[in-house]
């Protein structure tokens, strides 16, 4: 009897073994991040971008409204690459497109638009990237789609037509 | 009279300055805990990608707010997930992590156990 129980166990525990590292080879290795929490959106004070006044998050984001909040920066590339789709976004008035102007110098900031156009209603600045944190954003580009001071979906990186299809059924 | 004003500023500037390392290295402890997400394998503390030092200027902030240090963590835990934590928590998702260990000892405990010392 002795004998028995212990192959019995020993195989009864590699199984088990195998079984959690056999499930573990499934999963994707690749942190997502999760994109579809309905999540407030923080408060926070900061400066209009082209003036520099102080203005409230309460004031930028109104209830019953969609909003697209857009982090941008001039010295980011994949911004470059996604503005002419938020350009078209905005022929469409449904959409309050908001700008965040991430750690930016805001002369550079302010040739980027001139050059490739102002999609947004809105923008203001974070100079040291910390409204960033408070949004549980990643970096830039990144873009929130928010309704009734919810954020409904987060894309992280740049938008693709895809996306931006995705977003207008959303929105509809 | 300088010996009065020496020890006069000896006594202002010491207190302070331990204050501070005392924050700072609550700070390095807070900032070693939590993951660069952005990054490859290190922790905001050795990262000085741009998510990182804002994620520092972040964890500075609160801690003047006098937040403590489980408060910071679920704040971020908040905002980013479990992930972002080095040592995660006990709960449904991360029970196998925690009680695995614990139940190959023991298990193997009574198989020494069995084999070795019941023989006896």
């Amino acid at each position: 009897m002795k004998n028995k129980i212990l192959p019995f166990s020993v195989i009864i525990i590699f199984g088990i073994i195998f079984f959690i590292f056999y499930k573990g080879l499934e999963d994707s290795k690749i942190y997502t991040p999760d994109v579809n929490t309905k999540k407030e959106i923080p408060v926070f004070n900061t400066k209009e971008f082209f003036f520099g006044k102080n203005v409230k998050s309460s004031s930028i984001f109104e209830l019953d409204k969609v909003y697209l909040l857009n982090i941008w920066s001039s010295w980011c590339a994949p911004c470059r690459q996604e503005h002419p789709l938020l350009m078209n976004l905005n022929l469409d008035n449904k959409l309050n497109i908001i700008g965040m102007n991430y750690k930016d110098n805001l002369k550079n900031a302010e040739n980027f638009l001139k050059e490739l156009g102002n999609p947004y209603k809105e923008i203001f600045i974070d100079l040291d990237g910390t409204i960033a944190i408070e949004w549980g954003a990643y970096g830039v580009p990144e873009t929130f789609l928010i309704y009734n001071n919810e954020i409904i979906k987060k894309y992280i990186g740049p938008l693709n037509q895809e996306l931006i299809d995705e977003i207008n059924l959303l929105i509809k | 009279m300088k010996f009065l004003k020496f020890f006069l500023i000896v006594i202002i500037l010491f207190p302070l300055s331990s204050i501070n390392a005392e924050e700072n290295d609550k700070r390095n402890k807070i900032t070693k805990n939590l993951r660069c997400l952005i990054c490859q394998g290190q922790s905001v503390y050795d990262s000085d990608s741009e998510f990182a030092t804002s994620l520092k200027i972040v964890v500075d902030k609160k801690l003047k707010e006098g937040l403590s240090e489980d408060q910071i963590y679920e704040y971020f835990k908040i905002k980013y997930g479990e992930w972002i934590l080095y040592d995660p928590g006990l709960n449904k998702n991360t029970y196998i992590l925690w009680l695995l260990p614990i139940l190959i000892f023991l298990i193997g405990g009574a198989i020494i156990y069995k084999s070795f010392i019941v023989k006896k």
